[in-house]
């Protein structure tokens, strides 16, 4: 046995060298690779110069989609640009930023004040696209169902267990609903999401919501947890009575129902772009672009809309990642925004985009 | 070398994970309420949850595991035993998250009526009923203690098989001329010849079954308490880390870097009683 032992230990810290080798090269990536290319800078075909750089973001997996459309496309434009985004959560986006890893950062979040001191200087925020996160259900023919901030915040707790609750049957008049027994369906993993609909029923049900919001929340025990949005659709989707906050498109793509919600007009509406950008009209701004769509003011408004932002430092240190970075972010905010629609996520409306345009061209960028 | 490297580990994730330690001292270790948007941190339950899935994991491991290998070094025909014990390898090579994806879509769905039946059966039995008790999801502590099964057996088993094959033929024979059946040989002659290689093994396989990270993750079904429902769901120091880590700053990374600290501590304390009893048993043999 212990010969054994003593042979394995070679291959394990030969391994642990590698990992370690790994994670220096990984470190060495935020030295400038980039240049830009003088030479032939200049009248690309779209006008624009040509770009060399590689930028590397990571942070909330909500707009991933999004964004790796966004920048399959922009390679299109500017193919000596390599950008890269790897995920992992809002929180570890932050971090990276924080540690100087990253050249960009997805946040479904705004920043916490006390940690703005940990950023190396001042950073941006830049709008990119919303969702709506649906209430997903599973009732077999009921196909409409109506729910208001109230009753979710009920079930979500367990306050109301079963499915033909007079408080559901008020809001629903004419439809038979059955005496099935509901089971929620919350995220396992941290997440944005979670954050961003427990900030919901914050805002619109301060009186009944007591778990408070976070991206991890403490669900009672009798509910039960997916990993993230696809595992909590195959819950919602194989379980008769369960319910769950899916957003749209996994819950499209898993072939859910899901239940218009009555916003702050007190009007029904259906999760969808149409009303998700209405929700974002009816937000307001602040300075900064930070602004909050949740429980959002107007009649078209779907009150569960979840922001997410990409978060960059004001100043810049290398030119050519520089101009890289500003470049990208035009492209994400305007040519990239009609891409959007096609894959369940809304697009700015015109008044912000403008405002994010010109908070794109405040970023600094030092000259040769 | 690899002690300066576990070193360098620990002393590098206690200081991430101080924030936490300070803010909360003794509790982070000896309460159960685990709140990240309250910024209460409490690690027991994840603890219990270790223990007792790997406990689950090891009950169902350990006799089939020893099964397989006597099998393989003393019962199966020669030409065989390559191929069942490249079998049993295999499994060893199957990626975690692969068992951790083919646990909860298809034996959490299936094996709850399983349990059901089970609470059903065992309701009128005082303690078991409380143990067993539905209903269940099909997500929880038992079946994350079946996949870590799956995934501890081929690791046990290999050694044991290997140790089994060192007991000397002339024990074994010694065992047979004094009259023995191939059972009465296997408990005098292998059984005692093994015990501290079994030990090891059980114990790598206790390793392997406490830091399983992913295929727990998804099973367990993540709900930070301690309950002595086994059916139920729990959470695993391990299984919360994945979870939680992305999305996690501030004093939450540093109480989720502190519950790795802590299940290290664990698996280094696990090894040490092992090379104990390991020692102890060399005496004696």
């Amino acid at each position: 046995m212990y010969r054994k032992s003593a042979r394995f230990t070679g291959p394990f810290a030969a391994l642990v060298a590698v990992a370690m080798l790994a994670v220096g090269c990984g470190g060495a990536d935020d030295t400038p690779t980039a240049s830009t290319d003088n030479t032939s800078a200049g009248a690309a075909a779209t006008g624009q110069p040509r770009l060399s750089a590689t930028l590397n973001g990571s942070g909330a997996t909500f707009p991933k989609s999004f964004y790796e459309v966004a920048i399959a496309g922009y390679q299109k434009v500017q193919p000596g640009v390599t950008v890269n985004y790897a995920g992992g959560g809002s929180g570890t986006g932050r971090q990276n930023l924080q540690d100087g890893v990253v050249d960009y950062a997805g946040s479904d979040g705004l920043v916490k004040a006390a940690d703005v001191p940990k950023y190396k200087g001042e950073f941006l925020y830049i709008p990119t696209v919303s969702a709506p996160i649906t209430v997903s259900y599973n009732l077999g023919d009921v196909k409409d169902l109506t729910l208001d901030a109230d009753t979710i915040a009920k079930i979500f707790q367990r306050q109301i267990k079963k499915w033909d609750d007079p408080a559901i049957s008020a809001l629903n008049p004419g439809t038979r609903l059955p005496a099935t027994d509901i089971t929620v369906a919350h995220r396992s993993d941290g997440s944005g999401t979670t954050e961003n609909f427990t900030l919901y029923l914050v805002a619109a049900a301060p009186n009944t919501w007591t778990l408070k919001s976070g991206a991890t929340v403490e669900w009672p025990a009798d509910t039960q947890a997916g990993n993230g949005n696809q595992g909590v659709a195959q819950i919602v989707k194989g379980t008769a009575g369960a319910i769950g906050y899916v957003d749209l498109s996994d819950a499209k793509a898993s072939g859910l129902q899901f239940a218009k919600v009555k916003n702050k007009a007190g009007k029904a509406v259906v999760p969808s772009v149409a009303s998700t950008t209405a929700a974002l009209d009816g937000a307001e701004v602040k300075a900064d672009l930070s602004y909050n769509p949740l429980n959002a003011a107007g009649d078209g408004a779907y009150p569960i809309t979840a922001p997410t932002w990409i978060l960059v430092y004001k100043n810049q240190t290398d030119r050519a990642k520089g101009e890289a970075l500003k470049s990208f972010l035009r492209y994400m905010v305007t040519d990239a925004q009609k891409l959007a629609e096609d894959i369940d996520y809304a697009p700015l409306p015109k008044s912000l985009q403008e405002k994010t345009i010109s908070q794109i061209d405040s970023i600094f960028v030092p000259t040769p | 070398m690899v002690l300066l490297i576990l070193g360098l580990i620990a002393v590098a994730t206690t200081r991430r994970a101080w924030p936490a330690f300070a803010d909360e001292g003794m509790r982070f270790f000896t309460t159960t309420r685990w709140a990240p948007n309250a910024e209460v941190f409490g690690s027991l339950p994840f603890v219990y949850g270790t223990v007792v899935t790997a406990v689950i994991a090891l009950v169902l491991a350990v006799p089939v595991s020893v099964g397989i290998a006597l099998f393989l070094s003393d019962v199966a025909p020669r030409r065989l035993r390559r191929p069942v014990s490249s079998l049993v390898d295999l499994l060893a090579a199957i990626p975690s998250v692969v068992y951790g994806l083919w646990g909860v879509i298809v034996l959490a769905p299936w094996i709850t009526g399983v349990y059901d039946r089970i609470s059903d059966i065992t309701s009128p039995v005082p303690v078991l009923s409380t143990l067993f008790a539905g209903p269940s999801t099909g997500r929880g502590l038992f079946t994350a203690g079946i996949i870590l099964a799956l995934m501890v057996t081929p690791i046990i088993t290999s050694i044991t098989r290997e140790v089994f094959d060192t007991v000397p033929a002339m024990a074994k024979e010694a065992a047979y001329a004094l009259g023995s059946t191939r059972w009465e040989m296997i408990r005098a002659a292998v059984f005692p010849h093994s015990r501290a290689g079994m030990i090891g093994a059980v114990m790598l396989g206790l390793g392997r079954a406490m830091g399983e990270t992913i295929a727990a993750a998804l099973v367990i079904g993540s709900s930070a308490r301690i309950t002595a429902q086994l059916f139920g769901s729990g959470d695993s120091m391990a299984a919360v880390i994945a979870n939680e880590f992305g999305e996690s700053g501030g004093l939450h990374r540093a109480a989720l870097i502190g519950l790795g600290v802590e299940l290290f501590a664990l698996t280094i304390l696990v090894n040490v009683i092992a090379r104990v009893i390991i020692a102890r048993g060399r005496r004696h043999a």
